[in-house]
């Protein structure tokens, strides 16, 4: 059967290996190409400029000012994500009172909750966004957050929130864990699903608390899901683009306190019409997110634990 | 779930390696030579000849061809799309044409690809946030040179061309270099807009200079209401005064010297120096409605269409705009710029300046029916349409003559017509607009909130005009008048 294997695969792979290379590392390729033109992206004609726009991206203090903006955003947001999704999935799954039958059980009404916090992942993020606008509205009785302290009182701690240069950024990141919490309490819901009950059974015998089986049992168990979860995470708050676009104000301010390297790419590319250059960005942050990628995975690893 | 055990990993011997990298090298190969007929291909020679011409007659000067089609490309914003969906019904009835229509918010990121591949729409009224960049537009050879229409006849008066009969900053203003090719088809009149009945109802007076202006914020303050609101998220509708008044105070020549990004242009003036002074003492004295620096246009002009604030900085297409919040017995106004002290511009003295920018594609399929397009808009008729849906002024200089005005717009055309000849344009924003929205605006929110001193707003400002103006990567434009 080993005659004629690898002309079995090929003609299988083939296609796919094709289309593939057309739709998916053509256009990585191409970027490189168009990085090193002076491409406006209006006409079909450009000039090869060599690294200068790789040079004039170096010295760009407004690229490296929204890079900080995603690297504050990527030490911050999947630690509270992840930390809060597995806290839900946690106390949905296993963190209830013992009851009858039952050795491991959530929290009363944990399935209504689990509904609720999976919400916000069924709504568009483009909707997401106004509707967190809105609620940011600076306004006291227009907006939602601002009439709410008022109601109850908080008068001193109302605020321009969007408007407001040293809160605007963490109001958006604020947005991008609402959003994401709640796929995570799935996902590690159905990883906490797997664990086999015994092992809590023999815990709890043992006399462990929630506190331990979480840190001894869960969380070990778990590792594989947190650590993709921590890439994908990790990945989203290198992006935030729609979410930066559409809620703050003058595009990435006040005074650039929000800008972040896709919106960035993305005003170079269509405002300005420097494709060429937008190019280059998009190689930067090519490299960031596959830094960030591979250190995860290599600083992350454990050794399987098989059960 | 991503699989962590370490020996999957190692696993990879030489002869794989070697077998990869020979699989990869078979992908990339072909792929280069396709990329880069991909990349720069499309677009770059001429494709065959162009829609050939009809004959040129009295009623058809450009020489419209009978039934070639047309597409059209129309910013959807403040001022809707109808009035050119009725141009291109005429259009239509008369040269028995399809007409595609398009209404749109994002011009630029839908265009751009159509432009690169060199199939763009015939007509585009390239408007709103997201426009595409005109000067790389016309530097690169994309923008009908619109000369031809200027000298056809006018379509109300044959002996008239259409030259005659708009308004000549239009002409001035639709300039690159020597080629005409943007024609600003509105007419806006910028300034301060409150309500007159507001006014009335409290026994306010509009103040005709700076010093005025601050004493009657200091009683609108007393009296429970913010004297001023602004489009924080665009802290460029600030500079629809900010800037004119700049221009009012040093004088046309002053501000010349500023669009052509001279050096210390800003620095050496001592009309920003006033100006921008009179804005830091209203925010330091807390003249702004609170939270107005997180607000959009919609909510700022809500805001103030509800009484919470008397004044706010604004073009005339907010009359359409806040149509759905207004009160019927608003009252709308718009006021003339202030005095400061040491005027080079007399008193009265108003931003007005043409807007809406409609391009002709150069490389479309029919550039002369999308000037035919023009033509037809720039007719008594669909100036007057313009008029009555959208409550804005056309360069068709009297359209209005005669008509029954809205509130707004009659206030418009009032100021407009004491102003005379004193009229302000300023190239700024159209010449660069990343840095005026972006860079300036990022500034100018700052100074409103107090964060940022005068003397810091003009200095930094000087910084970023000094960064464009060396920056090679942007086209530069000059002017003399």
């Amino acid at each position: 059967m080993q005659h004629g294997k690898y002309r079995f695969i090929v003609g299988f792979l083939a296609l796919p290996l094709i289309i593939y290379a057309i739709f998916v590392i053509s256009p990585f390729v191409q970027a490189f190409q168009i990085s090193m033109t002076d491409w406006s992206g209006l006409v079909g004609t450009a000039q090869f400029v060599g690294l200068d726009n790789f040079e004039k991206l170096w010295d760009s203090d407004d690229f490296w000012n929204a890079l900080r903006h995603n690297i504050y955003m990527l030490a911050l947001v999947p630690v509270v994500t992840l930390g809060l999704g597995l806290f839900f999935a946690f106390m949905l799954n296993v963190g209830g009172r013992r009851r009858k039958n039952e050795v491991v059980t959530g929290v009363a009404g944990s399935k209504l909750y689990k509904f609720v916090f999976f919400f916000p992942q069924v709504i568009s993020i483009t909707i997401i966004a106004v509707i967190w606008f809105n609620i940011y509205n600076p306004d006291p009785q227009d907006g939602m957050l601002n009439s709410l302290l008022g109601a109850v009182g908080l008068d001193s701690l109302q605020n321009s929130w969007l408007g407001e240069k040293s809160l605007a950024l963490w109001c958006i990141s604020a947005v991008m864990v609402w959003g994401h919490v709640g796929f995570y309490v799935v996902l590690f819901s159905a990883a906490m699903a797997s664990i086999p009950r015994d092992i809590y059974e023999a815990a709890l015998l043992d006399g462990a608390n929630r506190f331990h089986t979480f840190f001894k049992i869960t969380l070990p168990l778990l590792w594989d899901t947190v650590q993709t979860g921590w890439v994908y995470m990790g990945i989203i708050a290198l992006d935030a683009f729609a979410l930066v676009q559409i809620m703050s104000v003058n595009m990435g301010g006040p005074d650039g306190a929000t800008d972040v390297m896709p919106l960035r790419l993305y005003l170079t590319a269509f405002r300005d019409s420097q494709f060429g250059y937008a190019s280059a960005m998009g190689i930067a942050m090519l490299i960031v997110t596959m830094t960030f990628a591979v250190l995860t995975m290599r600083f992350a690893r454990r050794e399987r634990i098989e059960y | 779930m991503g699989s962590t055990s370490a020996h999957n990993d190692e696993g990879l011997g030489r002869r794989d390696l070697m077998k990869r990298s020979a699989a990869l090298g078979l992908i990339s190969v072909p792929t280069m030579s396709f990329l880069s007929a991909c990349a720069t291909g499309g677009g770059g020679g001429e494709k065959g000849p162009k829609a050939a011409g009809g004959e040129k007659t009295a009623k058809n000067p450009l020489g419209v061809k009978q039934g070639a089609p047309l597409e059209a490309f129309i910013f959807k914003g403040g001022l809707g799309d109808q009035y050119a969906k009725d141009a291109e019904a005429d259009f239509k009835a008369t040269y028995g044409a399809e007409v595609k229509h398009t209404g749109t918010q994002q011009v630029g990121p839908k265009l751009t690809p159509r432009f690169a591949g060199g199939n763009p729409p015939d007509v585009i009224d390239n408007s709103g946030a997201d426009h595409l960049d005109m000067n790389k537009l016309s530097t690169q050879g994309q923008l009908q040179d619109l000369g031809v229409l200027l000298d056809a006849a006018s379509m109300d008066d044959p002996a008239k061309k259409v030259r005659d009969t708009i308004h000549p900053s239009t002409i001035e203003k639709g300039m690159h270099g020597d080629k005409f090719d943007v024609l600003y088809y509105a007419f806006t009149i910028y300034g301060t807009w409150y309500s007159q009945k507001l006014l009335e109802s409290k026994g306010w007076a509009y103040p005709k200079t700076l010093d005025e202006m601050v004493t009657l914020c200091g009683e609108i303050k007393k009296a429970g209401i913010a004297p001023w609101t602004y489009a924080g998220k665009y802290p460029y509708y600030v500079h629809f005064n900010l800037f004119a008044q700049i221009a009012k105070i040093g004088g046309m020549e002053g501000w010349i010297a500023i669009d052509n990004l001279e050096p210390n242009a800003w620095t050496k003036s001592d009309a920003v120096k006033q100006v921008v002074e009179h804005y830091e003492e209203l925010a330091a004295k807390k003249y702004f409605l609170e939270g107005s620096q997180g607000l959009t246009h919609i909510q700022s002009q809500t805001a103030w269409n509800k009484g919470k604030a008397v004044f706010i900085p604004n073009g005339s297409w907010v009359e359409n705009e806040a149509a759905p919040t207004t009160p019927s017995d608003f009252g709308m106004a718009v006021g003339a710029l202030f005095d400061g002290s040491g005027d080079k511009m007399p008193h009265g003295t108003l931003r007005a300046e043409p807007s809406e920018p409609y391009l002709v594609s150069a490389k479309g399929k029919n550039p002369i029916g999308g000037m035919e397009m023009l033509r037809i808009m720039l007719s008594k008729k669909h100036a007057q349409n313009f008029a009555t849906k959208v409550k804005s002024l056309t360069c068709v200089m009297d359209a209005t003559e005669g008509m029954q005005l809205s509130p707004g717009l009659a206030s418009a055309s009032k100021v407009f017509k004491e102003a005379g000849t004193n009229l302000i344009s300023l190239q700024l924003q159209e010449w660069y607009p990343a840095l005026t929205d972006e860079k300036i605006g990022g500034l100018t929110g700052q100074l409103l909130t107090g964060e940022l001193k005068a003397a810091d707003w003009i200095k930094k400002t000087q910084e970023e005009c000094d960064k464009v103006a060396k920056d090679s990567s942007v086209a530069k434009f000059k002017r003399t008048a």
